[in-house]
């Protein structure tokens, strides 16, 4: 088990070399409220990362911080090996960082293929060029195995709650994007659904993808995740492949910020 | 990395996969879906298209019925079946054009879940100005009077968005008190004699301003245009489905395609051959009135802006769903002001329509009804009053059902109370219609 405070720039994942997103000693303060305290974070790709952490645990803080809506007070940020600085939205676009938050942020009005073209639409000289996104679209829904809308002309107000987060999802992978955060995306489904949004993740995992979870659900995070990062008080205190967890120390790290039985090692990172 | 180019291994085209439907996709959820996206064939559609207005979603279908519903009433009690004469129908056209074009400035402000007060006088303004430029002394070309008279509505609505977005106030009251404010203004620009007349028959350009409205198209030329225009839209439709079916992409059936062609020619056909009937009593009257193509390219050019352009996509997206559309990177404030200064553009033409129907613009213009009667055009129309939802085409629908009422009731000599009643009852009919749709499209978004 790795804890925050103790990793250096040597404990990167043995596997795959520099993970692909790096943060190293993330703090931010609202006020008098220390959100996130030197919080270190690795996303290697073609892993699923789970975020855990209890309410106020500074998980939504530390995703917005990465997504570029909050920018830190101190700490480094190292995208494939090189620093970056992200201080907006635009720059973590730019970077192929794409978020699906867990209001999804979809129009209900607009069809699938407006939806995944929003602010981004393709066109001609004029006009929108409604065939050349629709082509896109469907294409990139196939790759992803999202076969279960009828139409990608129907608008979103139709869709179940599993159809409209794998839209959010197709929607944030359209744009070349290396990592996906995804916050809480199984909170509103029923069983089918949320088996079908692990599956996607699963998927996007496969294209090569970084993927963090964030998320309340240790059923959904033991049966998705790769690795595990357990925020609490705002301090990363627990970050390490799946295998060096179970259920009752993720809680124990989540509500008390160590644990005593003995799975994992303080100290040891173990290879992805 | 996965990129689209990644993702595109093994495409599963996705009308096949409607055989597999999840279980989790709800007979409710496949039900809404618009016909004309998946029916594979004329008898699909129907189904699919009969499912979805028991659904509650029926598009222009209500309007089209309430329209037939009033117009069949009136020609059953009208005196002498006046309703539908050739001569009645032609009014009805000229009466229902102000409504149809206010109602079509409404719609922008309505997609974003907005309202305009006052596009009754601020298009009084625009018209008076125009009026005021053709007046002996200056009598300024004709044109050059319209755009001074529209830019002027174009710096209201400016001023409209950037009151409602920099200082973050609710357009109602925003625009209640641009209501009293352009009301005030509008008196002052009247003077002293209280209206701006056009009924000069020696000054060309007010000639020309009132002829607007008040002269016809040769019928000969009426038949020309609509060929014309039923050949440029008909191909147009043709090679964009046509197009779509052979790549592959969702589109409508080949029947549905030459249906809409051909009710688009029959529907032209019927409008030019009334309008061509001699109405006259004494002299010959007979051709279109020239401000029924001046509502068509209106309604043609806002339609294309909305539902072909960018800048549309993105008032639909700012309408349903205001903070997706900012976090897409829309610029919200633009979009808002952008969509005041087109309400208070067409709210312009409006006022220069009205200018010409009634050969001037004076004190007696009401611009509290004329408002009322724009946003109850609109909602008839089927756009809804919550943003999101709402079409060029329903503002012409939607007038053209108040136009019937206001006319049809004249015609009956029932005075102007019970025009406010029939229009007070059809309002309430459509924004009932409108909040059950509403309701039922978020009973399907939680299943």
């Amino acid at each position: 088990m790795t804890v925050s405070a103790s990793v250096g720039e040597s404990a990167g994942p043995a596997a795959s070399g520099e993970p692909l997103l790096k943060l190293r000693g993330i703090s931010k303060h609202f006020g008098a409220v220390q959100a996130l305290y030197q919080v270190d974070l690795d996303l290697p790709a073609a892993t699923v990362t789970a975020l855990c952490g209890d309410n106020g645990a500074g998980k939504s803080c530390l995703t917005k911080t990465i997504a570029g809506i909050y920018q830190a007070d101190e700490g480094e940020i190292f995208f494939e090996g090189s620093q970056v600085h992200i201080r907006s939205p635009k720059d973590s676009a730019a970077l192929g960082i794409e978020t699906v938050y867990q209001d999804l942020a979809l129009a209900d009005n607009l069809d699938i293929v407006q939806n995944m073209f929003l602010g981004r639409e393709r066109k001609g000289r004029f006009f929108l060029d409604e065939d050349d996104m629709e082509k896109a679209a469907a294409e990139t829904l196939a790759g992803l195995r999202v076969t279960t809308v009828r139409s990608i002309r129907q608008p979103v107000a139709t869709l179940s709650g599993g159809q409209r987060q794998a839209v959010a999802v197709a929607k944030a992978v359209m744009w070349n994007s290396k990592l996906v955060l995804l916050d809480e995306p199984t909170a509103a489904l029923g069983v089918a659904q949320t088996q079908m949004v692990l599956e996607l993740i699963r998927r996007l995992k496969d294209h090569g993808l970084a993927v963090m979870v964030i998320s309340h659900n240790l059923n959904d995070v033991f049966e998705v995740a790769d690795r595990i990062a357990v925020l609490r008080l705002g301090r990363m205190v627990a970050q390490d492949n799946i295998s060096a967890f179970d259920r009752e120390t993720v809680v124990d790290f989540m509500t008390s910020g160590g644990s005593n039985r003995g799975v994992a090692a303080v100290g040891t990172q173990a290879a992805l | 990395m996965a990129g689209i180019e990644d993702l595109k291994g093994e495409p599963v085209p996705l009308e096949e996969s409607a055989a597999e439907l999840a279980p989790d996709l709800t007979a409710a959820a496949v039900d809404v879906v618009p016909p004309a996206l998946v029916a594979q064939s004329m008898g699909q559609y129907m189904r699919a298209w009969w499912v979805r207005v028991r659904g509650g979603d029926a598009g222009v279908l209500p309007v089209v019925l309430a329209l037939v519903g009033v117009s069949l009433v009136l020609q059953i009690v009208s005196p002498r079946g006046l309703f539908l004469s050739p001569g009645n129908i032609v009014n009805l056209f000229i009466q229902s054009s102000v409504f149809i074009v206010l109602a079509m400035s409404e719609t922008f402000v309505l997609l974003l879940g907005d309202i305009d007060l006052s596009v009754g006088y601020v298009g009084a303004i625009g018209g008076i100005i125009a009026g005021n430029f053709v007046q002996p002394g200056l009598d300024w070309p004709w044109w050059i009077a319209i755009v001074i008279g529209l830019a002027v509505t174009c710096v209201i609505g400016w001023i409209y968005g950037l009151i409602i977005t920099k200082l973050r106030l609710p357009a109602f009251v925003v625009t209640l008190a641009g209501f009293l404010f352009y009301f005030g203004v509008m008196i002052i620009l009247l003077g002293a004699s209280g209206s701006v007349p056009i009924s000069s028959t020696v000054l060309v350009n007010q000639e020309f301003l009132y002829g607007i409205v008040n002269t016809n198209i040769d019928p000969t030329l009426g038949w020309i245009g609509l060929v014309v225009i039923v050949l440029v839209l008909g191909a147009t439709i043709w090679l964009r489905d046509t197009g779509r079916r052979k790549s592959g992409l969702v589109a409508p059936p080949v029947g549905l395609t030459v249906a809409k062609i051909a009710f688009l020619a029959g529907a032209g056909i019927v409008v030019v051959a009334i309008c061509n009937v001699n109405r006259g009593t004494f002299l010959p009257i007979a051709g279109v009135p020239w401000v029924v193509p001046i509502v068509l390219a209106v309604l043609g050019v806002w339609t294309i802006l909305l539902e072909r352009t960018q800048f549309g996509r993105h008032m639909y997206a700012v309408g349903g769903n205001a903070e997706a559309a900012r976090r897409a990177g829309i610029s919200v404030d633009n979009v808002r002001t952008v969509a005041f200064i087109l309400c208070a553009l067409t709210a312009g033409i409006g006022g220069v329509i009205y200018l010409s129907w009634q050969g001037g613009i004076s004190t007696n213009i009401n611009g509290g009804q004329l408002v009322l009667y724009a946003v109850a055009a609109a909602v008839i129309g089927g756009t809804s009053l919550f943003g999101g939802r709402g079409r060029a085409i329903h503002g012409v629908l939607g007038g053209l059902v108040i136009g019937a009422i206001y006319n049809g009731l004249y015609l009956l000599g029932l005075a102007i109370q019970w025009q406010l009643i029939a229009t007070g009852l059809v309002l309430l009919a459509a924004v009932a219609v409108d909040s059950l749709y509403r309701r039922g499209a978020g009973g399907v978004a939680r299943a």
